[in-house]
């Protein structure tokens, strides 16, 4: 394949995945998070944007969806206050919304080719070698944009909530690294592709690494900034932390890059931990070379991933509306007291165990 | 000084791990969510511009003014709701009825909402049982002061005859 070809074949299906499913799957959380609080808090929740005042089903949830849309569009945009960098203010949040959509170019949603085998993989955006190091490439960078946007507000309330992005992120960043270290270390791969072939039969992530499982998800809802893990944009005590400042579709923009934000990582937790899109006891058929066949199960495997991706998210928002928020000082304690060692002693483990079964 | 010494019991090895009392939540929530998804609705908000709920009978609400038995205004014009009240809220012009058995009667009769703290000194103060507060509205919404200086045809409209005898049992 040419690289025209490559590049090609890559945009058509980063459209065709990120605007297909990822933005739809986003937008529908706005709404489906806020009903999901509401009936866990025996509250009815958004019920009045009827379409056409017509109660049909789905009609609330498309209604409100539009109502959000436009009112979002049509509100004022603000400039930051006394000052700021207006023009840093205008792009931040370009700058977390990218790199959270670009999370996804490396997860397969169905089978590929097996290990070692030529092929094409139409599951995948880029099958890159080093695919989960390119993603937690990508998570990292986008801390920039809630640092840059909340230091270009020159507001108090969003300066605290830029500071407590950078940190949080970073050291949760680092347990959730060493987590998939494991992974990376008995599958023998980081290519996200043969990290799933490998866990077919219920050999899957959680099954031979449970605790780190556990630590993952502990990690990931603090990496996406979610309750009980949300300090930065902790509304009791910073308005809405670093984008307070910010109104209109940026608002709306950096709340959808954190909803882009928690599919990729219940993504990433599915492929890793939860066997992808493996059905326990389905072999995938394949063809001599080690190229899948597709066919039927192809369907029902694909369906399967995005299954198991939305139990994941369901868990990450079930939690978010469980537990009430920690203090700044306890999550720190928790990532860097708690978590980190746990997970190198998890690592080391996982070494000695897999040096004794060689 | 009392000084209260709250003794909080040892947390159990299960608690401090934290993850199985976060899945005990979590487990209480996902009930909630289902229960409230598939199962009975336990919802416990009202969907207030439809369905209201009713006001207690002694409730204090916006006031009126009664009727005479010929649809007139019952009120005298005496002034003592209008001395009663504690807010200045009450302001009455009085006139000439031209009936010697009831003398006076309201040329304009206004009340300032905006000021008015809905005590109810006024009821309590009236003689002839004119002004009542049992109307059952609350206060009303607008977009200016002035709708919300009510006066006299406003408050008869939403008044009744009165089930008191003017003038007393006597006559």
């Amino acid at each position: 394949m040419s690289l025209g070809e490559l590049v090609l074949w890559g945009l058509v299906k980063f459209v065709a995945i990120v605007f297909g499913w990822v933005m739809l799957v986003a937008t529908v959380l706005t709404y489906i998070e806020r009903k999901q609080s509401a009936y866990v808090q025996n509250r009815i929740g958004p019920n009045r944007a009827w379409i056409g005042g017509k109660r049909f089903p789905l009609s609330a949830t498309i209604g409100q969806i539009l109502a959000d849309a436009a009112k979002v569009l049509f509100k004022e945009d603000t400039e930051p206050p006394r000052g700021g960098n207006p023009i840093l203010h205008q792009i931040s949040p370009a700058l977390a919304f990218i790199p959270a959509l670009l999370m996804w170019i490396v997860i397969p949603f169905g089978p590929g080719p097996m290990p070692g085998a030529e092929g094409e993989n139409w599951f995948l955006i880029a099958d890159v070698n080093v695919g989960l190091l390119l993603m937690f490439a990508i998570m990292s960078v986008s801390v920039y944009g809630g640092v840059i946007g909340a230091w270009a507000s020159n507001s108090g309330f969003s300066l605290l909530g830029g500071l407590r992005v950078g940190a949080q992120m970073i050291s949760y960043e680092v347990t959730l690294g060493l987590n998939l270290v494991g992974i990376f270390m008995i599958f023998g791969s980081m290519r996200l592709n043969d990290i799933v072939w490998g866990q077919g039969d219920l050999a899957w992530g959680i099954v031979v690494q449970p605790v780190a499982f556990i630590l993952f998800m502990v990690a990931s809802i603090a990496e996406t900034k979610r309750a009980p893990f949300d300090m930065p944009e902790a509304e009791s005590e910073l308005v809405a932390g670093y984008f307070t400042e910010f109104s209109s579709m940026r608002f709306a923009v950096f709340s959808l890059s954190e909803f882009i934000a928690l599919i990729a990582v219940a993504a990433v937790g599915v492929t890793c931990f939860l066997g992808g899109w493996q059905i326990p006891w389905v072999d995938t058929p394949v063809d001599a070379a080690g190229v899948p066949v597709y066919g039927w199960i192809t369907v029902a495997q694909v369906g399967i991933f995005l299954a198991k991706m939305i139990f994941l998210i369901w868990l990450q928002m079930q939690i978010r509306w469980t537990l009430p928020r920690f203090r700044y000082d306890q999550v720190m304690k928790l990532g860097w007291v708690y978590l980190l060692p746990l997970s190198l002693l998890n690592l080391f483990v996982t070494a000695i165990v897999m040096y004794l079964a060689r | 000084m009392a000084t209260i010494q709250v003794t909080r019991g040892e947390l159990s090895l299960a608690e401090k791990l934290y993850i199985p009392e976060v899945m005990r939540g979590v487990a209480i929530t996902t009930r909630q969510l289902v229960k409230n998804v598939f199962g009975r609705k336990d919802i416990a908000t009202r969907q207030y511009p439809d369905v209201k709920k009713p006001y207690p009978e002694r409730f204090r609400g916006r006031h009126r003014l009664t009727w005479r038995d010929d649809g007139s205004v019952r009120c005298v014009a005496c002034m003592l709701c209008s001395t009663a009240c504690p807010a200045n809220c009450i302001h009455i012009v009085a006139g000439d009825k031209g009936d010697n058995t009831v003398e006076k009667y309201p040329v304009s009769f206004e009340i300032d909402l905006l000021v008015c703290v809905y005590c109810g000194f006024c009821e309590e103060a009236c003689p002839c049982d004119a002004i009542r507060m049992d109307s059952g509205k609350h206060p009303m919404p607008s977009f200016s002061r002035d709708k919300q200086r009510i006066r006299k045809v406003q408050l008869l409209e939403e008044g009744q005859p009165s089930t008191s005898h003017p003038g007393g049992l006597g006559n």
